[in-house]
Formats: structure tokens, C-alpha cells, sequence
């Protein structure tokens, strides 16, 4: 029968994957907004094909989730019919686009991160998260590449540019800090051998976004107090309105297809 | 096909993947999903098929449109109902491309991708021959085209855009 919204059954696999998942959904969703308001035709295609390729990983992470639950769900149903509190994603990926120096900023951190990530997943002993990690770092050794380019040319570029690129790194810098955060459920997988510790990415992270940052003739920002909080589905308040929009349709007419 | 030579698992076997492999990308009409290496495995069990595909990319919008036209042409050729699945392991890669494929593709005037590709450097440079003249001088203008798998470049040689398919 539709529903309109679900309890998950959760174990620390599920979580995991829904976490995992949710990054990817909600990231490829902020992407997907730039659709018909991107600065060129082929940055509007780079965007969208970014985006696509998030929303596939997503699909991977959530189908698994729902094999591991076990409760007869589909990658739908954690999409569409779980409220933001259910949301596990990091508060970095919710952050609105605000302009194009922020949303490829808001890139570069995520991707710098999650590239390494995959890579060290994929010696996962669990095949399907390795053969999602196999697929998935393929895509985002390429974002990783297209979103540095361009900060480096708005760092480097005008007056303008090179301003606003400063405003989006030091803006979103706060949010950086939950890349590397593993709570107690995430660290028996880890402790496991099933997922590879996000801080054991921290080194690469930094080297990346350090370099580019450099090139990019922008200031790291110091370390200090990091905003934390989406892994427990405690958001910002830009969560709330992007599930709105990407949910509008299954929470009015519940198990409506096309 | 005789029914008595579809009773042989490996006689059905071969002729399921010779029309599944037959099935062509939409978005790249002139390349199969056998010549892709989309289509990975035939599995013939108890008289059930399962057809077994990878995605090029994760978000790949293709895999829902080509496994529907498997169906479809299995069920026209009398084979049919079959189960069409998706792997993900081992992960698809443009080494999985035949080398007929790379030679449909270049005729059909998309550049195949590159061997080697320097995709690990964050700036590493491709070097790309023109598929119309077969000029080395030629640049990238997007990294992102038409499809998740190609990227769009332009000759300057003899200035023809054309379609790169990336090396994944």
C-alpha cells in the first residue's frame, strides 16, 4: 500500500550505505539546480553530468541498502518517503549553490575527499561496496579534476572572481570537518575492515585542496571550530527546503508512477 | 532454432547472446552492447535465462532503455522471458570496448578512447587524433558532452568539432 513516509530498520550497514547514499543524492540534487542558470552551455552540461553521475551512485548505495534491510524496499523509497531528521548526509553537500565560486568550492571539498575514499573502499572484502566504489571513483577522479580547473581560474582570475572564490572557501570551511568524522556505529565497520576510516583520508584530502588552493593564488583557511551535525540528521535549515522540492510529488500522491 | 536445439543449455546460450549482443547503445546507434562490453555474461539455468549487463557510468540513463530492447528482441526471437540484471563487478571500463567497436565508432566519427590515458594526474593532458582527418593537433573544448561518456573536442587541422568517447 503507499505510504508517505517509512521507519527504516537499521543496522550500521544500513545507516552506512543511507549515509553514504544521501551525500550523493543531495549533492547531485544542488547540481541539478543549476539546470537552464549555468554561466556557459558547457558548464550547464558539466553540471548536469556531474550531477547525473551522483544520483547513480546514489541509486547504487540506496539498492544495496534496501538488499541489506531486507524489508522489501527500493532505492525509492529511502529517496522519497524519509523526513530530513532520517537524512544522514554531511551539512557540506545541503549548502546552497549561492553562486558558481561556492558550488564548485562546495565540489572541490567533497570531491578531494570522497575520490580517496572510494579508491580505499574498494579493497572493501564486501564485493558489492567495492563494486560500487570501482564504478563511483572512476566519476569523481574527474570532478575532482573539473572543479579545480575552475577554482583555480576564479582564484586566479579577476578582482571579482578571485574575491568571491575567497568568500566561498572560507564560507564553506566550517563544514569540512565532518569528512573526516566516524561516529561509534561507523566505527565497528571500520574496526571490521569493511569501510576505510574517513580520517585516514584527511592527509590526501589536504594535499589537494591545499595545491589547488595555492594555484588557485586563495588562502587555506585555519583550522578551527568545525559545524557538525548531518551525519545525525541535525541540518542546517537548507535541507528542509531542498526535500520539498525533490519529495513534492510522492508525499502528495503517495506511490504515484509514471 | 529448432525446439530440440534450444534444449541445449550452451546452443541456447550462444544464441541468447548473439541477439542480446546484437541490441545497440541509443545514444551511440552504431555500437552493440556487445561491442560496448556492456553485455557481460548469458546464464542458462533449469531452462531460465539471465542476461547480465554493467552501466558505463553509475548514472547511465541507457541501462533502463537497453535492458527493455533485450527483452524485447529476445522475446521476438522466440527466447524470451528473460531476466535482465545489473553488475557492478568487476566495474566496466573502456578497455572493455571491442576493437570492432573502436572501429565503428571512429567511422561513425566519435574518437575512440585512448589507451593510456593520464586520467590520475589532476592536469594531465590527452593527446586525442581526429576522427574525420586523423590530425593529432587537436584541443578540448568541454570535458563534459552530450552523454556521460564522451567529452567534446575540436580539430585544428581541418576545424571539425567532434565527439570524444572518454577513457574510463
Amino acid at each position: 500500500m503507499a505510504t508517505t513516509s517509512i521507519t527504516v530498520r537499521e543496522t550500521p550497514l544500513v545507516r552506512y550505505l543511507l549515509r553514504r547514499a544521501d551525500d550523493a543524492l543531495i549533492l547531485g540534487h544542488r547540481l541539478s539546480e543549476w539546470c537552464g542558470h549555468a554561466p556557459t552551455m558547457e558548464e550547464e552540461m558539466a553540471l548536469a553530468n556531474m550531477g547525473l553521475d551522483l544520483l547513480g551512485q546514489a541509486r547504487s548505495l540506496y539498492t544495496y541498502a534496501a538488499e541489506v534491510e531486507g524489508e522489501g524496499r527500493t532505492e525509492d523509497d529511502f529517496a522519497y518517503l524519509r523526513g530530513e531528521r532520517a537524512y544522514g548526509n554531511l551539512l557540506l553537500v545541503e549548502q546552497p549553490n549561492v553562486d558558481f565560486a561556492r558550488t564548485m568550492a562546495r565540489q572541490l571539498f567533497y570531491s578531494a575527499f570522497i575520490d580517496p575514499y572510494w579508491r580505499a573502499l574498494m579493497a572493501s572484502p564486501d564485493a558489492t561496496l567495492s563494486a560500487i566504489a570501482a564504478k563511483a571513483e572512476k566519476e569523481s577522479a574527474y570532478h575532482v579534476r573539473h572543479c579545480a580547473e575552475w577554482l583555480i581560474r576564479l582564484g586566479d582570475g579577476t578582482a571579482e572572481s578571485h574575491a568571491r572564490a575567497q568568500a566561498a572557501v572560507d564560507g564553506l570551511w566550517a563544514f569540512t570537518g565532518e569528512l573526516f568524522e566516524a561516529d561509534a556505529s561507523e566505527a565497528g565497520l571500520i574496526a571490521d575492515g569493511i569501510v576505510p576510516d574517513p580520517d585516514s583520508l584527511r592527509a590526501a584530502w589536504t594535499a589537494t585542496v591545499s595545491a589547488v588552493l595555492a594555484e588557485a593564488t586563495l588562502k587555506l583557511p585555519q583550522a578551527g571550530w568545525m559545524q557538525k551535525g548531518g551525519r545525525d540528521g541535525r541540518h542546517s535549515e537548507h535541507l528542509g527546503p531542498l526535500l520539498t522540492e525533490l519529495q513534492y510529488l510522492q508525499r502528495t500522491f503517495p506511490g504515484a508512477t509514471w | 532454432m529448432t525446439g530440440a536445439a534450444l534444449a541445449d543449455p550452451a546452443a541456447l546460450r550462444d544464441e541468447v547472446w548473439r541477439v542480446a549482443g546484437a541490441v545497440t547503445d541509443p545514444e551511440i546507434p552504431v555500437l552493440s552492447i556487445a561491442d560496448l562490453g556492456v553485455l557481460r555474461d548469458v546464464r542458462v539455468a533449469d531452462g531460465r535465462v539471465e542476461v547480465l549487463i554493467t552501466p558505463t557510468y553509475s548514472g547511465c540513463p541507457a541501462m533502463t532503455m537497453i535492458a527493455l530492447e533485450i527483452e524485447l528482441a529476445l522475446d521476438k526471437a522466440g527466447l524470451g522471458p528473460v531476466v535482465v540484471k545489473t553488475v557492478l563487478a568487476p566495474a566496466w571500463t573502456t578497455d572493455f570496448m571491442s576493437e570492432d567497436g573502436r572501429r565503428k565508432l571512429k567511422a561513425y566519427g566519435i574518437a575512440p578512447p585512448a589507451k593510456t590515458a593520464g586520467r590520475r594526474a589532476l592536469f594531465g593532458v590527452e593527446v586525442v587524433d581526429c576522427p574525420q582527418c586523423g590530425s593529432s593537433d587537436t584541443a578540448e573544448i568541454a570535458p563534459f558532452g552530450s552523454t556521460s561518456c564522451k567529452s567534446l573536442w575540436q580539430c585544428k587541422a581541418c576545424r571539425e568539432p567532434f565527439d570524444y568517447f572518454k577513457c574510463h
